[in-house]
């Protein structure tokens, strides 16, 4: 069991901050996330995009505001779950909040900051009819051990880095038959992997399918074919053990759906004297939440953060009284490890 | 008027909406919707990084060609037809008065 002050749900530059302005009262904090690697959106989606409204920053880059961000949080020794989705929350006989997450790692902590985006990132799945049916029955949209695909059919589709690189992993020596189906005939990874895919199609060793989709699954319980809808020619059904789908991820706000949490519009209504949510210990901040005059902003994340710390810590230490004290007066003291 | 086109959007049930858009603010189509309240999510912000703001194309408008960026999204996006577009790629000019768009089918 993990025992933290604040368990925040979401490990973006919001999350990260709450580190810090917690760490400044003393609170410590433990960070979740659904994704391998701290930063959210701006390590996942865009790290290489410059962002121009942090204040003092005529420009940084998403990444590096991370690293920032990181190291500012540093000396409060936050922890980190990574790579786990929270999933469920009940609370104790002393009124702490246990969170679960989908790997079955255990949190308490008398308060929950849901800093949570746009959600957690899952895998895009494509609108094929009883996709689910075959969902690990022969559809993985994760490539995880690919000695799972030894000497198996496998179909992959998708026209990125993962496509191809899977691709030309699996068509070496690992499975019996490789199909690589795309939308078009152009690939957008790195150059030398596209030519790498072309090589082994040439050499038979890759069945590649361009401007055509998977349409359609077929099985008994288990995947037995697809069929596939190719722009020159019609359909073709083609027989094979796996399809893995490698669309890329999109957000969805997950199992905090189903907290009791008031929710409009894939957000979580707060308070905007705190950002509390309805449910009481339970603080919603950045691009999650909503409230009149809500923008989705960083720099507005920041100042929601600031604030909700405040009011975690009265909830946690009813009979203290906070007082504001500046960075620059009293510095910045970190915890011991 | 100056400075303001009409396009139409049909959503996702077949409705059209006949929309008054500015050309002066340096708009795409994403977020026009978004500002008359059509289901457009606009996940990603305009970076053509979601697809959330998929449409097609019904008009015989010359748009700009297709960046890599917006290419490469729509190689992750569904129910792509060669008429696909981003609407945050489509910036709101003068020579789009009278484009039509529909909204693509949200994925899962």
């Amino acid at each position: 069991m993990i025992q933290t002050d604040i368990l925040i749900i979401g490990a973006g530059p919001c999350g990260l901050f709450t580190v810090f302005e917690a760490g400044l009262l003393k609170l410590r904090c433990h960070l979740i996330d659904a994704l391998p690697q701290p930063g959210g959106q701006c390590a996942e989606i865009y790290p290489k995009k410059p962002i121009y409204d942090i204040p003092a920053y005529p420009s940084i880059l998403a990444g590096e505001l991370v690293d920032r961000l990181m190291e500012q949080a540093e000396p409060f020794k936050p922890g980190f779950t990574l790579g786990e989705r929270a999933e469920q929350i009940e609370k104790d006989d002393e009124g702490q909040f246990i969170l679960t997450t989908n790997r079955g790692t255990h949190h308490r902590a008398p308060i929950i900051a849901i800093a949570g985006g746009l959600g957690c990132f899952e895998p895009r799945k494509p609108p094929v009819p009883q996709l689910a049916d075959f969902e690990d029955k022969g559809v993985e949209y994760i490539i995880k051990d690919p000695e799972f695909y030894r000497d198996k059919k496998v179909v992959i589709s998708g026209g990125g880095d993962s496509a191809l690189d899977w691709t030309i992993f699996l068509a070496e020596g690992v499975a019996s038959e490789v199909t690589l189906v795309h939308r078009r005939k152009e690939f957008r990874g790195h150059l030398d992997s596209v030519q790498k895919v072309m090589d082994l199609a040439a050499a038979g060793r890759v069945n590649l399918m361009t401007d055509s989709e998977v349409i359609g699954v077929n099985g008994d319980g288990q995947l037995k074919s697809i069929e596939i809808k190719t722009k020159a020619d019609g359909n073709h059904t083609i027989a094979t053990d796996h399809w893995v789908p490698l669309f890329g991820l999109s957000p969805k706000l997950g199992p905090i759906a189903d907290w009791s949490l008031n929710i409009t519009k894939n957000a979580v209504e707060v308070d905007t004297f705190d950002y509390s949510t309805n449910v009481p210990g339970i603080y919603a901040i950045g691009d999650i939440n909503t409230y009149p005059g809500k923008l989705k902003l960083i720099l507005c994340g920041f100042h929601e953060a600031t604030l909700m710390v405040q009011s975690a810590f009265k909830r946690i230490y009813p009979d203290k009284n906070l007082v504001l004290k500046y960075t620059t007066v009293n510095g910045v003291n970190g915890f011991e490890g | 008027m100056d400075n303001t086109i009409r396009v139409s959007v049909t959503d996702r049930d077949g409705k059209v909406h006949e929309l008054d858009a500015p050309t002066d603010m340096g708009m795409n189509m994403m977020e026009l919707c978004k500002s008359a309240e059509l289901p457009v999510e606009g996940t990603c912000g305009g970076m053509a990084m979601c697809a959330s703001c998929h449409v097609y194309v019904g008009s015989d408008h010359n748009l700009p060609d297709k960046s890599d960026d917006e290419e490469d999204m729509l190689d992750e996006a569904f129910f792509v037809e060669d008429n696909s577009r981003l609407g945050c790629q489509l910036h709101l000019t003068d020579e789009l008065d009278g484009l039509q768009v529909k909204l693509a089918p949200v994925g899962n």
